[in-house]
């Protein structure tokens, strides 16, 4: 008998449909800063404030900054906190991004995705989550808005679980997901509110070895964010590194949880046809819908694609991506973000890392794609399986970091390789001038 | 407001135990104390990254005998703000058992005036109902005597030092706590520990307060202003008497601020004989030893004197005394 619940089918966009689960899930407090593509987030949760469908303490911040640190003191405080933000934003929470980590506060933010300045850019990528990418918080990359609003749901109880208690960062990509209007399927209020649950308080351990709860309470004096000097310090980031470790079980449960009662279940990654693969693309964020697309088309041409899409950059499934490559013969990570001086993309290097010490793996590329917004469409996908497909049938990896979509070898300004003149120079107008 | 005796100090809870490692003589743990027993409710304590931070929470120490956070240095007022709002919507759920909790952001001058001033802006027109206290030792004490924003004229400090051309900084002290005003929170107040009744009642205003308060204390730092451990009090008067911190409150009453001078500063006011010149407050503190040696800088003193008596006049204005 299956025990799913009813569900209606919303016209919703990515940022609504966030909204829209927190809405759901009504949290004591969000504070949030507006910045696009997130704008609609706050927008949109504005009017649920003002029209008393929450009971939420909506506080507009003055700045990101202050979004996570009001976040920070609300989280410590017992209630449960939310924000959003994107590219400069988070760029601008950085500090705090750490503190709401090593301070081990289950905060909920959505990241829609968008590139960073300079030069500034509103459109969607990963560089800003990729900045983030140390800072402690588990990071999960939906698809779909669909995935948007049922990961929001799934956050609250990846972030509080007993084992986890980290914050919890929802991507979506900017205007792909965020602006682009979805069926989305939401279950009903009390359906979030009994999977979510009340909010717990975690019970610590003090240096006296006396129990304590870890919030700031008047009848439990604990003083959060103490200096931690080198005799403790490493010891706590310890804690902190097997928390992200543990939470590879626990998205896993949450996400087979959240599927008995929806029919929508969610783990660490996301396997498209790669039981028979030979040649895949992986690939994270909305990108995988059209690598599905184009996977499709390349079966029906008879070519054995797959596409593995990673849902939890952190923590990173690497025993689950060295699974589900193993039999690959050559696979191309999709990197929408760059990691300056670094060889390969955040993706790429990760994954290649991972097969260090394995007998059997694939060849692998390094695709950089989609900076700025710029589009992927199934053609672009199409070449890469195109180009899979040869280096598996010759064996020759070719360049392995690439570039997908990107204009090269014009003679045009964006390729103008810049000289250097004097201050002397511009006064005699060696190069023109008015 | 009742007089408030030192037996009723005594009898009440340290709020900040003994024991911590600020240095001798530094006005910081006066204050901070004075200000947590004027606190009738259970309080909750935000602190900036500064010297009260790093020497009263040195895990697995703490000398915190109340709810206390501690996340970044400008950002006292955001994390006090999310406290506040947390316990605002615990409260309308039915879960917290305490009615009324008072929210204590306490920062330094450089967490206040220079990087922390966006959030406490920001946090005073969201209008949160938090005391915002800020202990001004006049320089970034905790990194090494920096100036701030607070530091006064002339004072040398590790980024401002008297050199052979400049003489310490250069520019005035920013007028915090009139800037504070003009945001209308609820109440603004000075405090100076040797007025330890006027602060306590002060304090007491803030906590009843029906909106946000700020709490501006002048904080002596015997390391950073380079005067003996002993004089920190004396000094905490001589600002008083000689005017270059005067005692002052704020209220808002009919949506509009009302500047009220306290009964130390009033006296001074009433009777200008008693205003002390400026330079009896500088020769006891090496941060101004440039000033007098080897050869008094008269010119300079002068300046500062000046600087004094038209920042006076500016509160007796205000305060309705002229
Ligand atoms: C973002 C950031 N910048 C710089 C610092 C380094 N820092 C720590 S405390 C401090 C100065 C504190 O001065 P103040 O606020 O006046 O407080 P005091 O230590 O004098 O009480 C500085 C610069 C920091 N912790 N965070």
């Amino acid at each position: 008998m299956s025990k799913i619940v009813k569900q209606e089918m919303m016209g919703m966009n990515g940022d609504t449909a966030c909204a829209y689960a927190v809405k759901q899930c009504n949290p004591e407090v969000v504070a949030a800063y507006p910045i696009t593509p997130q704008t609609i987030i706050v927008e949109v949760f504005s009017e649920y404030v003002a029209n008393g469908e929450v009971t939420t303490e909506f506080i507009p911040v003055e700045s990101e900054h202050s979004a996570m640190s009001t976040s920070i003191g609300a989280a410590a405080a017992g209630a449960r906190a939310y924000t959003a933000s994107a590219s400069q934003g988070l760029a601008l929470m950085y500090e705090m991004l750490y503190i709401a980590s090593g301070l081990r506060l289950p905060i909920v933010m959505t990241c829609v995705n968008r590139a960073l300045s300079a030069p500034i850019n509103i459109h969607g990528d990963h560089s800003d989550a990729m900045g983030a990418r140390d800072s402690g918080w588990l990071q999960l990359y939906c698809e779909n808005s669909q995935e948007a609003y049922d990961t929001i749901i799934q956050a609250w109880r990846i972030a509080e679980h007993k084992d986890v208690l980290l914050p919890v960062m929802v991507n979506i990509d900017g205007f792909i997901l965020s602006h682009t209007l979805e069926n989305v399927s939401v279950i009903p209020d009390d359906a979030v509110k009994k999977f979510i649950g009340e909010k717990k308080i975690p019970v610590v351990k003090k240096p006296n070895g006396e129990l304590t709860p870890y919030i700031l309470h008047p009848d439990y004096p604990a003083s959060i964010g103490a200096i931690d000097l080198q005799d403790y310090y490493f010891e706590h980031k310890r804690q902190q590194a097997e928390a992200m470790n543990n939470a590879l079980k626990v998205i896993k449960e949450i996400g087979e949880e959240y599927g008995e009662l929806t029919g929508r279940t969610y783990g660490l990654i996301d396997p498209y046809m790669m039981d028979d693969a030979e040649i895949a693309i992986i690939v994270m964020g909305s990108t995988a819908g059209t690598a599905k697309y184009v996977a499709d088309l390349m079966r029906n041409k008879g070519v054995k694609a797959g596409v593995l899409r990673v849902r939890s950059f952190r923590p990173f499934p690497r025993d689950d991506i060295v699974k589900a490559l193993k039999n690959i013969k050559a696979c191309a990570v999709l990197d929408r973000s760059m990691s300056f001086g670094s060889y390969g993309g955040p993706l790429f290097t990760e994954i290649r890392s991972s097969f260090c010490y394995e007998c059997d793996k694939p060849i692998i590329v390094n695709y950089y794609y989609g900076l700025g917004g710029r589009d992927a469409p199934p053609n672009l996908l199409d070449n890469v399986f195109n180009e899979l497909k040869n280096i598996a049938e010759t064996g020759k990896t070719g360049e392995e970091i690439r570039y997908l979509g990107l204009r090269e070898g014009e003679k045009d300004a964006v390729n103008y390789k810049a000289e250097l003149v004097s201050f002397k120079d511009l006064n005699t107008g060696k190069i023109g001038g008015k | 407001m009742s007089i408030i005796k030192p037996k009723d100090l005594a009898l009440t809870e340290e709020k900040l135990a003994p024991g911590h490692r600020l240095c001798p003589g530094c006005g910081e743990p006066t204050t901070v104390k004075l200000v947590l027993k004027a606190s009738d409710e259970p309080v909750i304590v935000c602190s900036a990254t500064g010297c009260l931070e790093v020497s009263t929470s040195i895990y697995p120490y703490t000398s915190w005998n109340v709810p206390w956070i501690h996340s970044a240095f400008e950002n006292a007022a955001a994390t006090a703000s999310g406290v506040e709002a947390a316990i605002k919507a615990l409260k309308r759920s039915g879960v917290y058992k305490y009615d009324k909790v008072n929210v204590l952001a306490v920062a330094g001058d450089g967490g206040t005036y220079d990087i922390g001033f966006q959030a406490l802006s920001g946090a005073f027109e969201r209008y949160h109902k938090i005391v915002y206290l800020l202990l001004d030792n006049e320089a970034y004490m905790n990194t090494g005597i920096q100036r701030s924003g607070g530091t006064p004229s002339y004072a040398s400090t590790t980024t401002s030092p008297d050199g052979k051309v400049i003489p310490g900084k250069l520019q005035t002290k920013k007028q915090i706590s009139r800037i504070m005003v003009e945001h209308e929170p609820a109440y603004v107040a000075t405090i100076s520990a040797a007025y330890w009744q006027d602060l306590m009642q002060k304090s007491k205003k803030a906590f009843a307060a029906d909106g946000p308060a700020f709490l501006h204390s002048f904080t002596p730092c015997p390391r950073g202003w380079r005067h003996a451990d002993n004089l920190s009090i004396e000094l905490c008067k001589l600002a008083v008497q000689t005017c270059i911190f005067p005692l002052w409150e704020a209220e808002k009453s009919d949506g509009k601020m009302v500047y009220k001078l306290s009964a130390p500063s009033k006296q001074i006011a009433k009777n200008p004989d008693k205003k002390k010149p400026i330079v009896e407050y500088l020769k006891l503190q090496g941060r101004y030893r440039h000033l007098f040696k080897p050869e008094e800088k008269t010119e300079l003193i002068k300046q500062i004197q000046d600087w004094v008596d038209t920042e006076w006049n500016i509160i007796l204005e205000r305060c309705g005394e002229k």
